[in-house]
C-alpha cells in the first residue's frame, strides 16, 4: 500500500470531477438568467425574435442542466468515499450549508426545470415564465451556498473545535458571510455570466459570418457583446478586489500567484518568468520594478511578503498557481478588449459587419470556461498544502484509502466521463451550430399554442389547446 | 421543551430516503423494462412518462447524502469509505441513464447507444442501491472514527440478494408506473411485467427478511423475541395485504391502485428496515446520537429545512400535477 500514492490519486481525482463539473455550472448560470430574461423580453414586448432566441437555447440549457446535475451528484458524494477524515472534521460546520443548497437551490431548480422544458402548452406563459425564473434564482442559490462553503475552507472563522477534534460552529452569521466570501461569490458569478456571454456571442458571429441578416443571431451577438463590455471591467476591478482580500488572508497565496519568493520593500511585478521551487527563485523573470508593490499595497515603497517567511511545506505548488493566474487574467484581459471593439464597431453602426471581429469571437468562446478553470485552480491550489486553510492540511483530510481502489475508481470515472461529456460536448456544439430561423420552429408540439397565444392575447393561453389536448386530463 | 435534534434529523433523513427510493424508484424501474417495450413510438412515450420529473426525484438522493454529511458526519465518513465501490458504480450508473434523456433526442445515429446507456446505467444504479442497503444490514467494521473493514467487504451474498430484490422491486415500481400512466397495448405490456415483478418483488421481500434477522442477533430480538413479535408483527401482516391488494388491482384493470400497492409495499419493508436498525445509523455500532453533530449545526439546518422542506414538497406536487393524467405520445418539446 503506497500511502501518499493514494492521496496524489485522490486528489486528481477531485481535481478532474470537480474541474468538468464546475464547467457547466459556469455556464448554466449564466444561460438560466439569459433564458429568463428572453422570455421576460417576449412577455413584455410580444417580439416573436426573443421567443426563437430562448427557444435555441432552451434545448441546449436542457442538455447542459443535465450533465451539470449528474456530475455535481458525484461531487455530494466525494467527500465521504475520498476525504472521509475532512468530512467527518468539518461535516457540522459545511454540512448544514451544503444542506441549504439543496433544499433551496437544487429542489427548487429540478422542482421547475420539468416545467421549463415541457409545461408551456400545459401551464401558460405567465406560470411559464415564473418557472424559468426560479430555475435561474435557483442556480444563483446554489451558487451563494456552495461559494460560501468553499470560502470557509479558505478564511475559516466562527468555529470552536470540540473534544473529538471537529470544527463546530459557533457563530453561523461568521461562518456564511466568511471574509473571503462576498469577493469570491461576486467573481465567480460575474465569470459565470461572462463565459456564457462569450459562448453565447460566439455562436451568434458563427452564424452571423455565413448570413449577417439572420435576426436571432443579431439579437445573440448584440446582447452578448453588451455583457462583454459592461461586466468585463466590472470584473477586472472585482478581481482586484478579490486579489487584496487574499492578501490580508492568505498572503502565501497572493506570494505565489505574483511569483514572490523573497520578502521585498518596492517589489516589482513579475510579468512572466519561470518559478523555480527548488531554487526558491522565478527564472528569466521580466518584471516591471515597484509595480507589484503598487498594485498590492497603493505604495511604491509598501513591504510584500514573499514565500521566504513560511517554512517550505507549507508552499503551494508555485508555478502552477503563478501560471494560472497569468493565463486567467490575460484572458479577462483580452474579454475587455474584445468588449471594446464592439463597442466602437456598433457606434460606427457596423457590429454585424466584420468578419475579423466576428472571427475573433468565435475563438473566443470557449474563453470564459477556461478563465474559470484557471481562476479555480489558482485558487484552490494556492490554498494548498491545506484543505482547511492553516488548520487542516490536505494529507490528514483523506479517506484511509487503498491506492488500488482510488486508481480504480479513478479510471472508470475517467472512461465514463470522456464517453458521456465528449458526446455531451459534440451535441452541444453541434444544436449552437444550427442556424436558428426566426418564425421556424420545427415539428414542436408547442408552437401552434404560442403562435396562437400571441394572436389572441393573454387569453388564449387559458383555452383548450387544439394540440395534444388529450394529455390534459 | 427539550428537543432531540439528532433523532428529529434521523427522522427527516430517513424521510429523504424513502422519498428517493418512491420516486426513483419508478423511473429507474421503467429503464429497467425499456428494451422489452414495441418499438420507439413506445420508448418515447415511456420515457417522456418520467422526463418532467426524474430530476426532482434524483435530489432526493442528493439530499439523503448531504443531509448524511451535515447531520451525522461521523456516519458519513464511515458509510462512505466502506461502500466505495458500489457508490461510485452507482454514481456513473446515475450519470449514464441521466444524460440519456436528453442525449437521445439529440442524435439519430447515436440513439441506440443512449437508449442502452438509459437500461445499463439505471441496472447498475439499482443493483448498487440494494447492495448497498445489504452492506448497511448486514454491519460495517468500524474503529475509532474510521471505516475499518476492506474494500471487498461489502460483496456478499447477502448484499448480493438485496441487489437482486431492488432490481426487482424497482421493475415493479416502474410497471405499475405505465399501467398508471399509459394506455393500450404499452398499458397491457406493463401489467403483465407488473404481475411477474410483484411475484418476484414478494419472494425476494421474504428471502432477504427471513435472512435478516440471521446477519445479528440483535435483529433477531427485535423480530422474533417476545413480546417484540407482537409489536411488529403487523408489518409481515400488511405486506400480505398490499400483495393482495396488488394483484387484485392489476386483475381488475385498474389504473393506480398497483402503483399505489407497491408503493405500499415499498413503504412497509422501509419500516422493516427501521425496526431492525433503530437506534444504530452504521449498524452495529454507531447510535443515532454518536454520529450527530452538535446540536448547533443541526439545529441551524432545520430552522430552514422545516419551511423549505413542506414548501419543496408542495412544488413537486405541483410538477406531478402539471403533468398528471395519460402521456400524450404528441407532447414534448425535442
Amino acid at each position: 500500500m503506497d500511502w501518499a500514492n493514494a492521496i496524489d490519486l485522490a486528489r486528481f481525482q477531485f481535481a478532474f470531477t470537480i474541474t468538468f463539473h464546475f464547467l457547466l455550472p459556469a455556464f448554466s448560470i449564466g444561460l438560466a438568467s439569459y433564458l429568463a430574461v428572453l422570455e421576460g423580453l417576449w412577455l413584455l414586448t410580444g417580439r416573436a425574435i426573443y421567443l426563437d432566441t430562448f427557444k435555441f437555447w432552451l434545448k441546449i440549457f436542457a442538455v447542459a442542466f443535465g450533465m451539470g446535475v449528474v456530475s455535481g451528484l458525484v461531487m455530494s458524494y466525494q467527500f465521504g468515499t475520498n476525504w472521509s477524515v475532512f468530512s467527518d472534521k468539518t461535516g457540522p460546520v459545511l454540512g448544514p450549508m451544503m444542506g441549504y443548497e439543496v433544499l433551496s437551490a437544487f429542489f427548487l431548480e429540478a422542482g421547475f426545470l420539468g416545467v421549463m422544458l415541457f409545461g408551456m402548452k400545459k401551464v401558460g406563459k405567465r406560470l411559464h415564465f415564473l418557472a424559468t425564473l426560479l430555475v435561474a434564482v435557483g442556480t444563483a442559490f446554489s451558487a451563494f451556498w456552495i461559494l460560501s462553503v468553499n470560502s470557509w475552507m479558505q478564511t475559516p472563522v466562527g468555529y470552536a473545535v470540540n473534544e473529538v477534534g471537529q470544527f463546530v460552529p459557533d457563530d453561523w452569521w461568521a461562518i456564511v458571510f466568511n471574509p473571503s466570501f462576498p469577493y469570491r461569490f461576486v467573481h465567480t458569478v460575474l465569470a459565470a455570466y461572462l463565459t456564457t456571454a462569450f459562448i453565447i456571442g460566439a455562436t451568434g458571429a458563427w452564424h452571423l459570418l455565413r448570413d449577417n441578416q439572420n435576426g436571432v443571431a443579431r439579437l445573440m451577438f448584440s446582447m452578448a457583446m453588451w455583457m462583454a463590455v459592461t461586466v468585463a471591467p466590472i470584473q477586472i476591478l472585482a478581481g482586484d478586489m478579490h486579489g487584496l482580500n487574499t492578501l490580508e488572508h492568505q498572503p502565501a497565496k497572493i506570494a505565489a500567484m505574483e511569483g514572490h519568493f523573497e520578502t521585498r520593500q518596492g517589489a516589482p511585478l513579475v510579468l512572466f518568468g519561470f518559478p523555480d521551487q527548488a531554487a526558491g527563485e522565478v527564472r528569466y523573470a521580466l518584471e516591471v520594478p515597484k509595480l507589484g508593490s503598487l498594485i498590492l499595497t497603493h505604495d511604491v515603497d509598501g513591504e510584500v511578503k514573499g514565500l521566504e517567511e513560511w517554512p517550505r511545506q507549507d508552499w503551494p505548488n508555485v508555478a502552477v498557481v503563478f501560471w494560472s493566474f497569468r493565463v486567467m487574467l490575460a484572458i479577462g484581459f483580452a474579454m475587455l478588449g474584445l468588449g471594446l471593439i464592439s463597442l466602437f464597431l456598433r457606434w460606427r453602426g457596423a457590429l454585424f459587419d466584420r468578419p475579423w471581429m466576428l472571427r475573433i469571437a468565435v475563438l473566443m468562446g470557449p474563453s470564459g470556461l477556461l478563465a474559470v478553470v484557471a481562476g479555480w485552480i489558482v485558487t484552490e491550489m494556492g490554498r494548498q498544502p491545506y484543505s482547511v486553510y492553516g488548520l487542516l492540511r490536505t494529507t490528514d483530510s483523506v479517506s484511509p484509502l487503498d491506492a488500488p481502489a482510488v486508481a480504480g475508481s479513478l479510471l472508470a470515472f475517467i472512461v465514463v466521463y470522456f464517453f458521456v461529456f465528449g458526446a455531451g460536448i459534440f451535441y452541444l456544439l453541434r444544436m449552437m451550430g444550427k442556424t436558428p430561423v426566426a418564425g421556424d420552429h420545427g415539428p414542436d408540439a408547442m408552437v401552434p399554442v404560442m403562435a396562437a397565444a400571441m394572436a389572441l392575447g393573454p387569453a388564449a393561453s387559458r383555452r383548450p389547446n387544439p394540440v395534444g389536448g388529450k394529455g390534459d386530463l | 421543551m427539550m428537543i432531540d435534534y439528532p433523532l428529529v434529523w434521523a427522522g427527516l433523513i430517513g424521510f429523504a430516503v424513502l422519498a428517493y427510493v418512491l420516486l426513483d424508484g419508478f423511473d429507474l424501474g421503467i429503464a429497467l423494462i425499456y428494451p422489452w417495450l414495441g418499438g420507439e413510438a413506445e420508448q418515447d412515450i415511456a420515457m417522456n412518462s418520467v422526463a418532467p420529473v426524474w430530476d426532482g426525484n434524483e435530489t432526493w438522493l442528493v439530499l439523503g447524502g448531504g443531509g448524511l454529511f451535515a447531520v451525522f458526519p461521523l456516519a458519513y465518513s464511515i458509510i462512505m469509505p466502506a461502500l466505495y465501490a458500489p457508490l461510485i458504480a452507482m454514481l456513473l450508473g446515475l450519470i449514464l441513464r441521466g444524460v440519456a434523456f436528453e442525449f437521445r433526442w439529440r442524435t439519430v445515429r447515436g440513439k441506440f447507444v443512449w437508449n442502452w446507456a438509459f437500461t445499463l446505467g439505471s441496472l447498475v444504479a439499482s443493483l448498487c442501491q440494494g447492495i448497498m442497503l445489504g452492506t448497511l444490514v448486514q454491519g460495517i467494521a468500524v474503529e475509532g472514527r474510521a471505516y475499518a473493514g476492506g474494500w471487498w467487504d461489502w460483496l456478499t451474498p447477502f448484499s448480493l440478494a438485496c441487489g437482486v430484490a431492488m432490481v426487482v422491486g424497482y421493475v415493479l415500481l416502474g410497471a405499475t408506473w405505465l399501467v398508471l400512466k399509459t394506455e393500450g397495448d404499452l398499458q397491457a405490456l406493463a401489467r403483465k411485467v407488473a404481475w411477474y415483478a410483484g411475484s418476484g418483488t414478494l419472494a425476494l421481500i421474504g428471502i432477504v427478511s427471513l435472512w435478516t434477522p440471521m446477519l445479528q442477533p440483535e435483529y433477531m430480538q427485535r423480530w422474533f423475541g417476545w413480546p417484540a413479535l407482537l409489536y411488529v408483527a403487523p408489518v409481515p401482516l400488511l405486506v400480505v395485504a398490499a400483495a393482495a391488494s396488488l394483484f387484485l388491482g392489476l386483475r381488475r384493470g385498474h389504473d393506480a391502485r398497483p402503483f399505489l400497492s407497491a408503493n405500499a409495499l415499498f413503504i412497509l419493508c422501509y419500516i422493516g428496515l427501521v425496526i431492525s436498525f433503530y437506534p444504530y445509523i452504521v449498524p452495529p455500532s454507531i447510535s443515532i446520537w454518536q454520529a450527530a453533530g452538535p446540536d448547533s449545526s443541526l439545529k441551524f439546518l432545520l430552522a430552514g429545512a422545516v419551511v423549505l422542506i413542506p414548501i419543496i414538497v408542495v412544488y413537486t406536487a405541483h410538477a406531478y400535477w402539471v403533468f398528471r393524467g395519460k402521456v400524450d405520445p404528441a407532447a414534448g418539446y425535442h
